[in-house]
């Protein structure tokens, strides 16, 4: 549904992007991971069609963002990061006259099927000047609903939100993510973990990696982590552990709990239990620990050796 | 031109949201009531030495005459403030083209104008009942004719300069300027020319009106004038606004 490839752009001596190609399947959702300023919002921007790329393609359902820009507009709903709205409109005539502009049958119907979505309902007399962030937030995400587009590109859908919201509006984009595609940028990296089928990561106007978020964590670690936790005093639990077959590494934690490695597919757990209990210990938790994106992207950037 | 309407629409209403419109209204149409009286009370005074009847097409005069001043504050926030508000970013990823949105937005002042000067009518009808054997529609019909054309092609202008600018004064200001150039000053090198000075009449936007529609007599060489400075300041502005995606 998305078609990236070689795409660049340039502000005046500044290269905003350089040579990014990705694609994005139907009934998939993308996320775009990166730290402000790495070029999130020049990508979509370039892709929905609000401003043509220095260099390279980009196919959005099909058409070409340039030659075709009307086909593609018309097929995208797009969220932009600091959600523009008419503040002196009332809700339901800002999206009436949104979905006029893209020619929806029965819209005022329309409209409210998507305040609905979005939890808005009771709002859509009031004007959009008088609504809290969250809200606008969420009338600018009625407003990339309202034609069902084929492609969804949000960014930072939900910054400002509430966590309560914050959720909602991720349980929306998942189930939206079923069917269409989806392209939202983040910089929160736990929100990409949640959400995302796959990450692209970007910084400095270059993607760095993409993968699914499995995929990441394993190819960073080459192994799955552990910890492990015991009831009372632990001081040879890290020696025990270390002898059972297959386990790579073993770290104690100040507060007595051992994290150990070991490889993937090689499941080491139900014997270093049984070694534990042989020990003497009461085991209280075995749990595998994921690494998480943040860790990950600092890994990736090279941001910080500090770890 | 579905779009054209939709934006035309939802611009004439959001003009009696703005304080600045009705203030604009309210000028044109107390001084043309000032102006309506004192032609009254001129004509009846005459009227009595055997003076002809009243006319009302200079309150016409008067109403383009205020456009110059006032228009530019219908039209500098037309697409500098989308740009501001930032805004303009849902027009140009929504599936209108740049010529529909710039297009829609002059048509939703002109038809605002075009409100305030259907107020006026009421003059014309006024004098009508008054008057044996009433007054010369045709005459009043050219009139308006050219009202329409003026303001269409004002407005125009000011919106193509609205697409250029961010800030909304400094639109004001530059269209303000460039109307007073055309309606002012662009003939004066005409009387200081041997020849070839007629160029700089025909330039003018004072004399296509002033001196033929509002008298009733209508040109094809005025309303090719002021449908060409309509195209220009659409055409500008729908550049202007193609150059804001490029920068």
């Amino acid at each position: 549904m998305i078609k990236v490839s070689g795409l660049t752009k340039d502000y005046g001596a500044r290269r905003a992007i350089n040579n990014v190609s990705f694609d994005a399947q139907q009934g998939e959702i993308v996320g775009f991971l990166g730290p402000n300023g790495a070029g999130k919002t020049t990508t979509m921007r370039i892709l929905t069609g609000y401003m043509p790329p220095t260099d390279g393609e980009a196919l959005v359902a099909g058409y070409d963002v340039v030659e075709e820009s009307l086909e593609v507009r018309k097929r995208v709903g797009y969220l932009p990061e600091t959600v523009p709205l008419y503040t002196d409109m009332v809700v339901f005539d800002y999206l009436k006259f949104m979905g006029e502009l893209r020619h929806i049958p029965n819209v005022d119907d329309r409209v409210d099927e998507v305040l609905d979505m979005v939890g808005l309902m009771d709002r859509s007399d009031g004007y959009i000047g008088n609504l809290s962030k969250g809200m606008r937030q969420r009338v600018g995400l009625a407003q990339a609903l309202l034609h069902r587009p084929e492609v969804l590109i949000l960014d930072e859908p939900t910054i400002g939100l509430d966590p309560g919201q914050v959720v909602e509006v991720r349980e929306l984009i998942r189930e939206i993510g079923k069917e269409r595609t989806v392209l939202l940028s983040t910089h929160l990296l736990n929100e990409a973990q949640n959400i995302c089928d796959r990450v692209l990561i970007i910084n400095n106007g270059k993607i760095i990696t993409e993968d699914t978020t499995e995929n990441l964590q394993a190819r960073l670690l080459g192994g799955e982590r552990v910890i492990l936790r015991v009831r009372g005093e632990a001081d040879e639990l890290a020696k025990t552990i270390k002898q059972v077959k297959g386990v790579q590494s073993v770290e104690s934690k100040e507060d007595g709990a051992v994290e150990f490695e070991f490889a993937s597919g090689k499941d080491v757990r139900p014997e270093v239990a049984k070694q534990v209990i042989k020990a003497g210990y009461d085991l209280l938790e075995l749990r595998p620990i994921g690494m998480s994106l943040e860790e990950i992207f600092l890994e990736l950037t090279g941001d910080s050796k500090k770890k | 031109m579905r779009n054209i309407w939709t934006i035309a629409k939802r611009e004439y209403d959001n003009y009696f949201n703005s304080p600045l419109a009705y203030a604009v209204a309210v000028a044109i149409l107390f001084m043309q009531g000032i102006y309506f009286a004192l032609i009254l009370y001129v004509t009846s005074q005459q009227a009595m030495m055997g003076g002809g009847a009243p006319e009302t097409t200079p309150i016409n005069w008067l109403f383009v005459f205020l456009m110059i001043f006032l228009s530019p504050a219908l039209t500098m926030r037309l697409i500098s403030d989308e740009a501001r508000m930032g805004t303009l970013e849902l027009m140009l990823t929504a599936p209108v083209r740049d010529f529909e949105l710039v297009a829609g937005k002059w048509l939703g002042a002109l038809l605002f104008v075009l409100s305030i000067a259907a107020i006026t009518l009421i003059y014309p009808i006024v004098v009508n009942n008054f008057v044996q054997p009433g007054i010369d529609w045709m005459v009043v019909l050219s009139s308006y004719l050219g009202l329409i054309l003026v303001c269409s092609a004002l407005l125009a202008l000011g919106t193509g300069i609205s697409a250029v600018f961010t800030n909304q004064f400094a639109a004001f200001f530059v269209t303000l300027g460039l109307f007073f150039f055309l309606w002012f000053m662009v003939s004066l090198p005409a009387g200081y020319l041997p020849q070839g000075g007629d160029v700089f009449n025909y330039l003018s936007l004072s004399d296509h009106f002033a001196q033929s529609m509002n008298q009733g007599t209508i040109n094809l060489g005025d309303l090719v004038y002021y449908l060409s400075l309509t195209a220009l300041g659409l055409f500008v502005g729908s550049t202007a606004v193609e150059i804001r995606r490029w920068r």
